[in-house]
């Protein structure tokens, strides 16, 4: 039995979803901590950084979103967490953001991360083209191309969406290119028919492209809007009680992306 | 030094707030607003570098989206401009978070005096100045919490860049003041409504007396204390006796009388009906086997067991003067503040699922408004977007959600807001509802500082909404400290580190500590320990101060280093303002020198028992001149646009309801998740399939015929919606929210004695039907005061009762939803019809299909004459069968009619299926000999729309034996509703004619 593989679940200061994601990661056999980013900024915390191999930014309002979704959460990462984080990925830590997670990986420079500078914002979550927080199941495809270590496998999944700035603008278009060529946007909202959409409510935001998340060139740092940490069970898709009789799928589609991610941070 | 930033998206980025404002200005005003763009504007009162300033812009503002710039951006053009900025002494949740911001910036504290102040910029093009100025008063700003500029660009831009702060300065601390109170009770009521008391004249005499004596005690005068009251003192008692806090109307003794019938007194009306119904169904269940009651009354919430891990906690409050006055900010604090009273409930509760429902005056209000009330539009926008940022930044998600819709509403919205926690059945080896501070512990206060905020909150909750409402009343929740109070918290509960917790809540200090204190019997404060907001306050408003986000808490000696210590770690404000004692005096000093000296005995027991008459002449209303239609598919779509049955999908969504994970049946279900569930589901925890079952009642148009009625159906209908779902019919607990208009007979309330009478009635059908169904009333609130008197209109609400409902269901896979789920499923009716169109929305909408207009402050044209029964003997056998089937899995869908009777629940069942049902009505018990229309839009209690497989029929026939009940018909693959009587085709709808006025009714609130 090999050791379980261990995830650094940050939280506090207005982060909320770090007992479903941490749930997540304990039903696909690893083994979460939650601790608070105080005592991990203090150095308080029973375990370094260094010590994990997925670190996982959760969803939630760290500060209430003001000043903008993540900012004032990844700001104090910035100035006091930098260079551990970076020696982390640079030691081939993975990493996942959700939501506002992904908000404050973006705004921190860890995604997209191109050329191994994980330090320069290329990228924001602008606010939704219709104003305003909304919670509603979306549908992602997966790109198969995409390097992202955490979609392997996946076509399409079903996760609600709940979130208020969630539109994925660039730099400009250089990024574009960039993250078109290595295939960096690894989930998209897709229409009834499949494909990728920028059509409310099929794409919550107003994302170009229908893009719902990044990744980073290793394709083990990942990034999306939507959250797998609320479908654990699959009793919560909503159309799961008009299913009619028959067993139905054992689990929540969106353990998939934690198992992969547990996977690749198995194998090194 | 001031600094002065603005903030703003590029110009080439779609800046979606001033998107939206410019759609609302054009929709809401019928302003023609070309364009309107935003900037966020800080104001930094901090001495900064100017390398450090120019950081700060850069790093405030999005590197991709946005520019900054020091005092003003460059450039940009527009006609007209708005400022926004909050009037000192209002809370600054984002510039408070801003100041974090800047601190990790820079890597240094900015001191005690340093603050940063947000306020918003608005450049508007294509209006005229008083096109702005209307845009700036009727929708975007409040002047109770907003100072509000209004400038041309060209003037703006020509002046220097405004660097005011809205603080408050410093003032001198008033003195305590000794009030003498004076002998005559004309004098006495005089002062009781100058200092905002809402003390009545007796208990003014009583207070009076009180001093008078105590002059004698050595202990008082030993304090230096005299025969008057302090301030403190004064404020204290007002505030504790306070109708909000000690419910004197539900405690009065009662003459009441039907007619000229008997009178007969009722002593206590929470005793008599509330308590007593609780109290027996607790007896019963300990006889049986066992009761699951664990803590219900004396705690801020009620407590249910759940499963060997967890026990449920429930509580609904209400926040209506505040809402009224300031949607926004009144219904954050409303949802924020109900939070801590799970949180606040034994040694604390984790926080599972927040409820709302709202009852408003029509948002499409076209009528004269009185002076000083806000348009229903903007009370129902803001109040949806309060308790949206409060549930949402609290990470909490919504599990239920309703609105009603009525012109009473118009004065005071009703405001309700709940929450559901779990709470640890041990806690650090003791029962987690074990409470108790001992003496000798500290008394600590935790989270938020004391501002002016709030203030008289609690009387002025007790009383009606005039002229005189303090504006200070107002507070604005900042969800963000007080999650880092919970997060906080949650850990030291862990460590076993305190005794006891409570909120502070109305009456702020007053209350937390004078309620802990009962416990050991006593306590001494100083309230020059609290930490202020800003200085100047009079230890009177200290102590009376509803700032939010505080819990007070009860912390043992030997653990207060280990708490006080953790506190630090974690960035929240906890402060030692003194000790718990057992020497039965609540004595408050400021710094050393005792301010306040009151025996806990008559703090909490001196209050004098009302006297009240009640007297109920069943009111006649009339019959709208009916024509019998027997063809009523028009009837029926528009029934199903109407408000309180339209589909609140459009701003239910700006809630979260999965945040946590373990929601299960969500609050809108079916194929276009836009139909609300008769019930929800959650899980309590991860890992265990138990689960917990939210349904509510409400139905106050009863009240214009009968309370005992409104409440009986209250109770049935949320029983009936916990069935649906699969909940267990013997683990259902229920909260009672009383929100009453001034039922105290008086001048300015001529008919007080029928308002009370319809409070004796309610509470009579509460205790009836509660006790029939073994349902115990766990905890409730009651709000006694909801009248406006402004513009010198009297606007009072109907009388409202909310029965909120908490079942369980043991597997949670197991649970059953509205929608039917497949073509060729059987329909069965069960249940009986009657003739029961009082106060049904039918009437309603044939009042308004006439163009009548009720009475200003009345009821609707047509009331009708006969409400919805509830037969317990006869429904309760009928409950028990339907639960048994639904609990075999016979049954594949279960929805209950309500309001808009049988059709509106048909219309929901095929809306949510997107299948069809095609039925025949005639055989359908109860219905021969009614007509048509009564038979589809008659809201009769005790009935069920279940659907089954061909195969299980048999077997639910069975189970329904003897019982009324009716195979109808089928589900159809074609998404029609075809309903026939007698061979005629009685409803012929197609159910996407049915979705689109379905969402039509609110699409443009």
């Amino acid at each position: 039995m090999p050791e379980p593989v261990r995830v650094l679940v940050p939280t506090g200061l207005g982060l909320n979803c770090e007992v479903e994601t941490a749930e997540a990661f304990r039903r696909v056999g690893a083994a979460p901590d939650l601790v608070h980013l105080n005592d991990l900024l203090d150095g308080r915390a029973p375990r370094k950084l260094s010590a994990y191999r997925i670190l996982a930014f959760v969803g939630g309002f760290a500060f209430g979103d003001h000043l903008g979704a993540g900012f004032v959460f990844a700001n104090k990462i910035r100035w006091r967490l930098y260079d551990e984080l970076v020696a982390f990925i640079g030691d081939g830590g993975l990493a996942i953001g959700i939501c506002n997670g992904f908000q404050t990986m973006v705004r921190l420079g860890l995604l997209p991360g191109l050329d191994g500078d994980y330090r320069t914002p290329r990228a924001t979550l602008a606010p939704n083209d219709r104003l305003g927080y909304r919670d509603a199941w979306v549908r992602l495809a997966a790109d198969p191309a995409s390097p992202c270590v955490w979609t392997r496998g996946i076509e399409t999944i079903e996760l609600p969406s709940r979130h208020g700035e969630g539109k994925l603008l660039t730099a400009g278009p250089e990024v574009d290119a960039r993250l078109a060529e290595g295939r960096l946007i690894p989930v998209r909202y897709v229409d009834e028919a499949g494909r990728p959409t920028e059509e409310w409510p099929a794409n919550p935001n107003g994302s170009p492209g229908g893009a719902a998340g990044l990744c980073d060139p290793s394709g083990r740092l990942f990034g999306l809007m939507p959250h797998p940490d609320a479908f654990l069970y699959p009793f919560q898709h909503p159309d799961w009680f008009r299913r009619g009789s028959g067993p139905g799928p054992q689990e929540g589609a969106g353990l998939a992306i934690f198992r992969n991610g547990v996977a690749a941070a198995a194998e090194g | 030094m001031i600094h002065r930033l603005e903030i703003a998206v590029r110009e080439r980025y779609r800046d979606p707030r001033g998107e939206h404002l410019a759609a609302q200005v054009r929709e809401f005003l019928g302003v023609p607003v070309e364009r309107i763009r935003t900037r966020d504007v800080y104001h930094l009162k901090a001495d900064l570098a100017p390398d450090e300033l120019s950081r700060v812009v850069a790093e405030l503002a999005d590197p991709v989206l946005q520019e900054g710039a020091i005092d003003r951006l460059e450039g940009g053009s527009a006609a007209w401009t708005i400022a926004v900025a909050l009037k000192p002494g209002v809370a600054d949740p984002v510039g408070k978070s801003a100041r974090v911001a800047v601190e990790d910036m820079l890597g240094r504290r900015l001191g005690e005096e340093a603050a940063v102040f947000t306020s918003t910029l608005y450049l508007l093009d294509g209006v005229d100045a008083a096109q702005t100025r209307r845009i700036a008063y009727e929708l975007l700003a409040n002047p109770v919490i907003h100072d509000i500029a209004v400038e041309s660009f060209a003037e703006w831009s020509a002046r220097p860049p405004d660097r005011s702060v809205p603080e408050i300065a410093g003032r001198h601390r008033p003195p305590v003041e000794t009030v003498a109170l004076p002998e005559t009770d004309a004098e006495l009521e005089r002062m009781s409504r100058e200092r905002l008391l809402a003390l009545s004249r007796d208990e003014m005499r009583v207070v009076r007396d009180h001093f008078r004596a105590a002059g004698d005690d050595p202990r008082r005068r030993r304090a230096g204390l005299g025969s008057s009251p302090t301030d403190v003192e004064l404020e204290c008692l007002a505030q504790t006796w306070s109708e909000h806090c000690k419910h004197k109307i539900f405690n009065a003794t009662i003459r009441y009388r039907e007619g000229e019938g008997e009178p007969e007194t009722i002593v206590s009306l929470f005793d008599s009906y509330v308590r007593r119904v609780t109290e027996e169904i607790d007896a019963e269940l300990a006889r049986n086997g066992g009761s699951w009651l664990v803590s219900v009354f004396h705690d801020n919430a009620g407590v249910v067991t759940f499963d060997e891990r967890v026990h449920l906690v429930y509580k609904v409050e209400t926040h209506n003067s505040p809402s009224a006055l300031d949607p926004y900010g009144g219904a954050i604090t409303g949802i924020v503040g109900v939070n801590r009273d799970p949180f606040g409930t034994g040694r604390g509760a984790d926080l599972l699922v927040n409820v709302w429902g709202y009852c408003f005056a029509s948002p499409f209000w076209d009528r004269e408004l009185p002076e000083g009330l806000l348009h229903p539009k903007r009370i129902r926008d803001g109040v949806h977007r309060g308790v949206i940022d409060g549930g949402n930044q609290s990470g909490i998600p919504y599990g239920r959600g309703w609105e009603l819709f009525d012109p009473r509403y118009l004065g005071k919205p009703l405001v309700f807001c709940g929450t559901v926690g779990a709470l640890p059945v041990e806690i650090d080896g003791s029962p987690g509802e074990r409470k108790r501070a001992r003496p000798g512990d500290a008394v600590v206060m935790v989270g938020g500082r004391i501002g002016a905020d709030g203030i008289h909150g609690a009387t002025f909750s007790s009383a009606a909404l005039d002229e005189s409402s303090p504006s200070q009343a107002v507070q604005i929740g900042d969800p963000i400290t007080q999650k880092m109070m919970f997060d906080f918290l949650l850990e030291a509960r862990e460590g076993g580190l305190y005794d006891a917790i409570t909120d502070n809540g109305a009456g702020g200090l007053s209350s937390s500590v004078g309620e802990m204190a009962e416990s050991c019997g006593g306590a001494r404060i100083d309230l020059a320990r609290a930490p202020l907001k800003y200085a100047g306050l009079a230890p009177w408003e200290i102590f009376l101060s509803e700032a939010q986000e505080r819990m007070t808490l009860a912390v043992p000696p030997e653990k207060l280093d280990l708490f006080l210590e953790l506190a630090g770690r974690r960035e929240v404000e906890a402060t030692v303002l003194g000790e718990f004692t057992s020497d039965g005096y609540l004595e408050v000093l400021y710094d050393e020198e005792t301010v306040g000296l009151l025996p806990m005995e008559f703090l909490h027991h001196g209050v004098p028992e009302m006297r009240l008459e009640a007297r109920f002449d069943p009111p006649r209303f009339a019959e709208p001149a009916m024509r019998p239609e027997r063809r009523c598919g028009r009837t029926l779509l528009d029934m199903m646009g109407r408000l309180n049955l339209a589909s609140g999908e459009r701003k239910a969504r700006h809630y979260d309801h999965e945040v946590k994970g373990l929601t299960v049946v969500k609050p809108l279900v079916g194929v276009a998740r836009d139909v609300p569930a008769e019930a929800t589901v959650f899980l309590a925890r991860h890992g265990s399939p138990r689960g917990l079952v939210l349904s509510e009642g409400v139905n106050p148009y009863l009240s214009d015929l009968d309370g005992d009625a409104m409440a009986a159906t209250a109770v049935d209908e949320a029983v009936r919606r916990q069935l649906c779902a699969g909940a267990r019919l013997d683990r259902i607990a229920a909260l009672d929210n009383f929100c009453w208009p001034d039922p105290v007979q008086s001048a300015a309330t001529p008919d007080g004695e029928l308002k009370l009478a319809q409070l004796v009635r309610a509470c009579r059908g509460l205790y009836r039907v509660c006790r029939a169904y073994g349902v115990p009333l766990i905890s409730g609130k009651d709000s006694m005061k909801n009248d406006s008197l402004l513009g010198g209109v009297k606007i009072s609400v109907p009388p409202t009762l909310l029965v909120s409902a908490l079942g369980q269901i043991d597997d949670v896979q197991r649970a059953v939803t509205l929608e039917p789920k497949r073509a060729g499923d059987l329909v069965y009716l069960v249940g009986t019809t009657g003739e029961h169109t009082g106060g049904s929305e039918y009437f309603r909408y044939l009042g308004d299909r006439e163009g009548l207009a009720g009475e200003p402050g009345g009821p609707p044209p047509y009331v009708g004459r006969r409400p919805p029964e509830v037969d317990v003997q006869a429904f309760l056998p009928l409950y028990r069968a339907v639960h048994d089937a639904i609990g075999a899995g016979l049954v594949r869908s279960a929805a209950t009619p309500g309001k808009g009777g049988l059709a509106a629940a048909l219309a929901r069942c095929v809306l949510a299926g997107g299948l069809g049902m095609e039925l025949d009505l005639s055989e359908a018990p109860g219905v021969l000999g009614l007509a048509t229309d009564v038979a589809l839009f008659s809201e009769s209690n005790g009935r069920f729309v279940l659907t089954v497989e061909p195969d299980a029929a048999p077997e639910l026939e069975r189970r329904l034996g003897g019982r009324p009940f009716r195979r109808a018909g089928a589900v159809t693959e074609e998404p029609w509703l075809r309903v026939h009587r007698a061979g005629e085709r009685v409803l012929d709808v197609g159910v996407e004619e049915l979705r689109a006025r379905f969402h039509e009714g609110l699409a443009h609130a």
